[in-house]
C-alpha cells in the first residue's frame, strides 16, 4: 500500500483546528480557509515545486534561487554590469555602496561585459556548486541592454553549462524579450510591486520613458503596463517568470494579495514577497521618511495569505547585485578584479570538473529523495495522535540540508514550522554571529540580545554545537538550544524534536516561557 | 551653452548612450560633458536626456551653474531630511 509520506503533508487535509492567538497561526488559519491547501502552502519544503509540470521542474531543480531545496547544495553569482536605472523606487538610493550591506542594488564594483567574463570563469572554476548566473544591477540589467547581452552572448559561448538568469523592473522588458530568447535564458525574474497605479504612485517617484521623466500616476501606470505585458510576452515564449514584490506595510501590503492572484493567472511560477529593507543610514525616501519594514510574523502571513493562489518563494537572502556563492553567504572578497586577473581558467577543463561535481550533488539528491519517499508510519501516527499546535524552530547551517554550523558561527539561521501537518520552511533570521559580536552592535546591545531577538517566536535552536555561555539566555528566552542533532538533515532533526516535545506534552499549551512574537 | 556633470556623479552610465551629440564620456573620477559639443539637446528633445535620467539630484548643471534637478526634486525627500 502506498503511505503518505510526512514530507507529503500537503496531500491532506488539515486535520485538527489550529490554536488561536499566535501570529504565525493566524497564517496558517487563513490558508486553511481556502479549498484544502495548495501545494506551495503547506507541507514540507519539497512542495514548492511539486505542483509544477515535470519540464519546469527540471529547469529550476538546481536553480538557488528558484528550488527551496537547491539552495542548500547549488551556488548562484550575480556580475554588477548594469548600474544605470530606467526608473526611481523609494526603498533605493542610487548613491549607495557599502561592502557591509546585503541587500539589492548595492555593489562595491561595477564591472564591463568582458571582466564579468573573466570573473564568472573563476568563479565557476572555485565553486563548482555555482549554476547559475545572474544579472541584477546595481540599476536595471535592460537599462544597460548592451553591456547585459555582450555579458551573455559571450557566457553563453564559453560557458553553456551556466544558467543565465536576468532580475528587471519591466518597464524596458517587452522591447527585450526578442533578445532574451536568443541567449537561452530561461529564467526572468520581474519586480513587480503593484498593479493599481495610484499604489504605485506611492513607490515609484519617476521613470525615464520615451525621451522623458515622467512623474507620478502617469509613471506607475506606464510602468504597471509594461510588466504586465513583459510578462505575458516571456509566458508565450516558454520562459519561466518568478515575480518579486517587496512587502511595504501600509502601501501595498494588502495589494500584494491580488497582485499574487494576477500574476499567477498570467503564468509567472513563483512569487516572492520580499520585507521591504529600510534604514535611516541607508539614505533612501523610506528610510529617511520613517516607512518601516515589515515584521517576520506580517511577511508570513502575508507570504501563507499568497500561497492560497501561488507557488511561494520563502528562502531569497535579497542578495547584493554582485554576490557570489551559496545564498546566505558572500564570497565576493574572493573574487575582486586584481585577483581574478591572476587567474588562469581551462574552462574546458573546468566544465569536466564541474559535470563530476553536480553529478555527485544529483546522485546525493536522488538517494534522499528515494529515502524520504519510503513510508513513516511511526512518525505519521505519533503526529496524528492529538492535536498539536505549530512550533518555531530556527536551525544552523552551512549548507547540503544537515545540521552543520555552531550556533556561534551562525550569520543567519533557517526557520522552519513543525506541526500536525509535517514540517515546512518559513524563511531565514540575519542576525550577528554571536563568536564575532564582540562592541561591534550599537545601542548596548549584544550579538547575543541581537539573536535572541531575531528568534522571536522559536522555540527551539538546533545547531551543531552550542556553547555554555549563550545557553543560559537562550533558555530564559524560551528558545532552548539543542546541539544533539549534530549532521542530522534539517526536517527529520525538526520532526524529531517536535516528537519529543508532543511525547513531554509541551504541544498542548503554549509554554509559560516561550516569548511573545515581535 | 554647455551642461555640465560635476562631482556627486557616481557613473552609472545613464546618461551616456542617450546623448545625441556624443558629448558625454567615460572619464575620472566621474563622467563628464564635453562642452563644445553639447547642445543641451536643443532641437532634438524638449529635455536634456542626460538631466532626464540622471538618478542623482544636483548631479547635472545648467549653462548658468544651477542644478537641473535641485535637491528633493527627483527622491522627494523633505530638504531638512536630506541635509541631517
Amino acid at each position: 500500500m502506498q503511505l503518505p509520506v510526512i514530507n507529503n503533508a500537503a496531500s491532506f487535509p488539515h486535520p485538527n483546528p489550529l490554536p488561536e492567538g499566535e501570529g504565525a497561526n493566524e497564517a496558517l488559519r487563513a490558508t486553511s480557509k481556502s479549498s484544502g491547501c495548495s501545494a506551495g502552502s503547506c507541507g514540507s519544503t519539497d512542495d514548492q515545486m511539486s505542483h509544477l509540470p515535470d519540464h519546469i521542474r527540471d529547469k529550476v531543480k538546481n536553480h538557488p534561487c528558484y528550488s527551496e531545496e537547491a539552495h542548500h547544495y547549488f551556488a548562484r553569482m550575480h556580475v554588477a554590469v548594469a548600474p544605470a536605472c530606467n526608473i526611481q523606487c523609494n526603498y533605493c538610493n542610487r548613491k549607495y555602496d557599502c561592502s557591509n550591506e546585503s541587500r539589492p542594488g548595492v555593489v562595491s564594483e561595477v564591472l564591463n561585459p568582458k571582466q564579468a567574463v573573466k570573473k564568472v570563469l573563476a568563479v565557476a572554476a572555485t565553486i563548482p556548486q555555482m549554476t547559475v548566473l545572474g544579472i541584477a544591477g546595481p540599476g536595471d540589467a535592460l537599462a544597460n541592454p548592451a553591456r547585459t547581452f555582450a555579458t551573455f552572448g559571450a557566457l553563453a559561448e564559453q560557458a553553456p553549462d551556466i544558467k543565465l538568469c536576468v532580475s528587471t523592473n519591466g518597464l524596458a522588458l517587452p522591447e527585450n524579450v526578442e533578445e532574451l530568447a536568443k541567449y537561452n535564458i530561461d529564467h526572468v525574474t520581474i519586480t513587480i510591486n503593484c498593479v493599481d497605479p495610484d499604489v504605485g504612485a506611492q513607490i515609484y517617484p519617476w521613470i525615464f520613458w520615451n525621451n522623458k521623466r515622467i512623474k507620478g500616476r502617469e509613471a506607475a501606470e506606464i510602468l504597471i503596463a509594461q510588466q504586465q505585458k513583459g510578462l505575458e510576452m516571456l509566458v508565450a515564449k516558454g520562459i519561466l517568470v518568478k515575480v518579486n514584490s517587496v512587502m511595504i506595510p501600509g502601501i501595498n501590503d494588502k495589494h500584494l494579495e491580488e497582485v499574487s492572484k494576477i500574476v499567477k493567472a498570467k503564468g509567472a511560477f513563483l512569487h516572492n514577497v520580499m520585507p521591504l529593507i529600510s534604514e535611516e543610514e541607508h539614505g533612501t525616501y523610506y528610510g529617511l521618511t520613517g516607512q518601516r519594514g515589515p515584521t517576520h510574523e506580517e511577511l508570513q502571513a502575508l507570504q501563507d495569505a499568497c500561497a492560497g493562489d501561488m507557488n511561494m518563494m520563502r528562502h531569497c537572502r535579497q542578495c547584493r547585485a554582485d554576490a557570489v556563492g551559496l545564498l546566505g553567504e558572500d564570497r565576493g572578497a574572493e573574487f575582486t578584479l586584481d585577483k581574478i586577473e591572476a587567474m588562469d581558467i581551462d574552462y574546458a577543463a573546468v566544465m569536466k570538473m564541474r559535470a563530476e561535481v553536480h553529478a555527485a550533488i544529483n546522485e546525493e539528491l536522488e538517494s534522499k529523495h528515494k529515502a524520504k519517499a519510503a513510508p513513516k508510519l511511526v512518525s505519521i501516527e505519533g503526529l496524528k495522535k492529538a492535536a498539536t499546535r505549530p512550533v518555531l524552530m530556527a536551525v544552523a547551517t552551512k549548507g547540503g540540508g544537515v545540521i552543520n554550523e555552531h550556533f556561534g558561527h551562525a550569520g543567519e539561521f533557517l526557520i522552519y514550522e513543525a506541526s500536525g501537518e509535517g514540517v515546512r520552511f518559513i524563511g531565514h533570521r540575519k542576525t550577528i554571529p554571536y563568536c564575532e559580536g564582540g562592541d561591534t552592535c550599537g545601542d548596548g546591545e549584544s550579538a547575543l540580545d541581537v539573536t535572541i531577538r531575531e528568534l522571536a517566536g522559536c522555540e527551539v535552536v538546533l545547531c551543531s554545537k552550542v556553547g555554555y555561555e549563550p545557553w543560559g539566555p537562550l533558555e530564559a528566552a524560551g528558545i532552548q538550544p539543542n546541539g544533539e542533532h549534530a549532521m542530522e538533515p534539517i526536517e527529520d532533526a525538526v520532526l524529531k524534536v517536535y516528537e519529543e516535545m508532543r511525547a513531554a506534552g509541551k504541544l498542548e499549551a503554549k509554554p509559560e516561557t516561550a516569548q511573545k512574537a515581535a | 551653452m554647455a551642461l555640465e556633470i560635476i562631482e556627486s556623479c557616481v557613473n552609472c552610465y545613464a546618461c551616456e548612450p542617450l546623448c545625441q551629440s556624443k558629448a558625454i564620456y567615460e572619464a575620472k573620477p566621474h563622467f563628464l560633458i564635453d562642452a563644445s559639443k553639447c547642445t543641451e539637446c536643443a532641437g532634438d528633445f524638449a529635455d536634456p536626456q542626460c538631466a532626464s535620467i540622471c538618478p542623482i539630484e544636483g548631479a547635472i548643471l545648467d549653462e548658468s551653474g544651477v542644478a537641473i534637478n535641485p535637491p528633493g526634486s527627483l527622491t522627494g525627500i523633505p530638504v531638512q531630511k536630506l541635509a541631517a
